[in-house]
């Protein structure tokens, strides 16, 4: 007895059986169909379309990209319901900007898209959530701020996840940041040994805790005046 | 909608019939949660009294790792989970910035290290996507074999460790028995039982020594008897029942709003698994089927992994028995170590070898994303090249990442001790949430 329908894969009609991808070339191959569809209803937010590797990748623009990633998941003619993930590239190249990279599966018809923004140094690393869309889309969005600092707007709860709060050397994954970190030994085990083990509850939860009226009266004062962060 | 369902469960008090086999009583489950399903989430506090928060881990055997989760308690029931993660985080995307391809192999054994081999092949197949590599037919099907019995290996620890969790000693020996097999087998093929490096760009580390396929039979033949027993002693129990039905449920727009894949996702009825929608290593040759949940519960995502490991059984007996013989490593000198006798002997070789090791193979500038259905979901390695030895980018898609961002959302409403069946239903390893 079925508590609910289940959602078959693949079942749009005139699919054909997917198979193996075999001999796929490094430039050019069949374009994922929604790249024309994207550059019909969204015309120049769209900038540049191309195959690499057998995926498409559509390059947007960074402003729209909440609105282009809805109408993919929306639309039944897209029908992307499933974010596969939501990373960052930072080239070797110093002149390159960064790029924004987003992984979206269509499950109805089988389709793998790439959506691309381009993030040009030297201005604030800004980008819209795909949160309201889709709700795995949080901490992808959050390890992505964590490793290169890129603000998420409408994100609901934009903090660290791999790293803890009071990491001060910056964002591991940005080329500037040196493979060994930015502080010495020495200085990474001074801060260790003198940090607080209570800054290992966010005030967030120590403000629920059972034990808030036992807190140090200047720590109940920072957490009433909505600090967020330990330390 | 059909809410209710029905479980016969043996319990232990009604004794034997009269054929001698344990007696089934039903056990009907309404929507309600009559029997076994945990309270109804009424987030009201029942009597005007205090949330209490407890901290679970990330010190605990229950939490399969260094988890840490911060629950804010009413009474027994969960109100909030604050998940906390990253005590295992080493900057393997970092540090694979740094490495050549073929070394990066290593850390792919060491982030999802109930899967090594598994994640081995996945990687090697993204690096061979970029490179423009097509791998032999042998070396393709001994892959094949080689994924299902890392997927059977995950299984097992899940089952045996999720058995422990929720009180069951027995399965987790019978498991871990089997596992022990695997492994066996593993370190007759490679040398190595859990940390394989198993692969490189092009082929494979060995070929399967001769009368390996044999050990690998048997060990086909004792599998299922193993997960028989297993059956019998868990599925039906009454309190295994109790404790996993109705627990952690996603219906199927939520768990692909989540992200989640995997068994996660099939246990709520949603028939997405790559090897069938987009298929690698020729899977869509071969004949096996996809298992399905209807409730998306703990139970479901038990359900869907045993069967799941009957269907690698079917994979791996199809495979030997349309094992090509034939080289395993393309012949390909950019990417391909010559054999060590032409390395010493002839010039050209020895070059080869050394332009091999000293610089690495270079791929042409481009991108590849090349997914993969890990036991823990959709796994996929990412790498951007920019026409060095490496890349300029490497990512891990983790699946059980994206799994475990949705326990805040399952747990909610349940009890404290439900919690941790919940947890253990998403089959997590913390090395490969971390990174």
């Amino acid at each position: 007895m079925s508590g609910f329908d289940i959602i078959q894969t693949g079942t749009a009609p005139g699919l054909p059986t997917p198979v193996t991808p075999k001999r796929v070339p490094n430039r050019g191959g069949p374009v994922n169909p929604s790249a024309a569809a994207l550059q019909a209803q969204f015309g120049a937010a769209v900038s540049r379309v191309e195959v690499v590797c057998g995926d498409t990748n559509v390059y947007i623009d960074v402003a729209r990209a909440q609105d282009i990633v809805r109408w993919l998941h929306d639309d039944p003619t897209q029908s992307y319901e499933y974010l596969v993930d939501v990373t960052a590239v930072e080239h070797r190249d110093r002149d390159l900007p960064l790029e924004m990279v987003w992984h979206l599966r269509s499950l109805k018809y089988l389709r793998f898209l790439r959506l691309k923004a381009l993030l040009p140094k030297g201005k604030p690393l800004s980008v819209p959530s795909v949160w309201p869309v889709y709700m795995g889309a949080d901490w992808l969005e959050r390890e992505c701020y964590d490793m290169f600092g890129i603000d998420f707007v409408g994100h609901p709860d934009l903090r660290r996840i791999l790293l803890w709060e009071q990491f001060a050397e910056g964002f591991p994954l940005r080329k500037d940041f040196p493979l060994r970190g930015r502080f010495s030994r020495a200085e990474q085990l001074r801060q260790a040994l003198s940090a607080n083990p209570e800054a290992r509850y966010s005030m967030e939860e120590l403000s629920i805790a059972d034990a808030f009226e036992e807190l140090p009266l200047e720590m109940r004062a920072r957490i009433r005046g909505g600090e967020k962060t330990g330390e | 909608m059909a809410t209710t369902r029905t479980i016969e469960v043996e319990l232990s008090t009604t004794g034997l019939g009269p054929d001698g086999k344990p007696r089934r009583v039903p056990l009907v489950v309404g929507e309600a949660g009559d029997l076994t399903v945990a309270a109804p989430p009424s987030l009201e506090p029942e009597i005007e009294g205090e949330h209490m928060l407890i901290n679970i881990g990330p010190q605990h055997p229950a939490t399969h790792g260094v988890l840490r989760l911060v629950l804010e308690l009413d009474g027994e029931t969960v109100v909030r989970c604050i998940p906390h993660i990253g005590y295992l985080h080493c900057g393997f995307e970092k540090i694979g910035e740094y490495r050549q391809y073929n070394q990066i192999i290593p850390w792919t054994d060491r982030e999802d290290y109930l899967n090594c081999i598994g994640n081995n092949i996945g990687f090697v197949m993204g690096a061979e996507r970029l490179f423009g590599i097509e791998i032999t037919e042998r070396c393709t099907v001994l892959r094949v074999i080689a994924m299902e019995m890392s997927r059977i290996a995950s299984h097992l620890v899940w089952m045996g460790t999720t058995c422990i969790d929720i009180g069951a000693f027995t399965p987790f020996l019978w498991s871990f028995q089997e596992r022990e097999n695997i492994y066996n087998l593993l370190e007759g093929w490679v040398g190595a039982r859990l940390t394989t490096t198993a692969t490189r760009v092009g082929g494979m580390a060995a070929d399967i020594p001769d009368g390996w396929l044999d050990g690998l039979r048997a060990f086909t033949k004792s599998l299922p008897k193993t997960l028989d027993e297993c059956d019998r002693m868990v599925t039906r129990n009454g309190i295994w029942v109790g404790r996993t039905v109705g627990l952690g449920v996603m219906s199927p727009e939520e768990a692909l709003n989540y992200g989640l894949s995997g068994p996660m996702l099939r246990a709520s009825g949603v028939a997405y698994d790559i090897r069938k929608d987009f298929p690698y290593l020729d899977y869509e040759t071969y004949d096996f089927d996809v298992a399905l949940g209807s409730t998306g519960d703990v139970y479901d995502r038990y359900l869907v992994r045993m069967e799941e490991m009957r269907q690698s059984v079917r994979i791996i007996e199809q495979a030997m028995a349309r094992l090509p013989e034939g080289p395993v490593n393309v012949d390909d000198p950019r990417v391909i170590l010559p054999p060590k006798h032409k390395a010493t002997s002839e010039m050209e070789s020895m070059i080869h070898h050394f332009k091999n090791v000293m610089e690495g193979p270079r791929p042409p500038i481009g991108e590849s994303y090349v997914a993969f259905e890990a036991p823990k979901g959709e796994k996929g390695y990412y790498m951007v090249s920019d026409g060095t030895a490496k890349p300029s980018r490497w990512r891990i898609r983790p699946p059980s990442y994206v799994n475990l961002s949705a326990i805040p959302k399952m747990v909610e409403g349940h009890l404290l001790s439900d919690v941790i069946a919940i947890n253990a239903s998403i089959d997590i390893v913390m090395g490969e949430i971390d990174r």
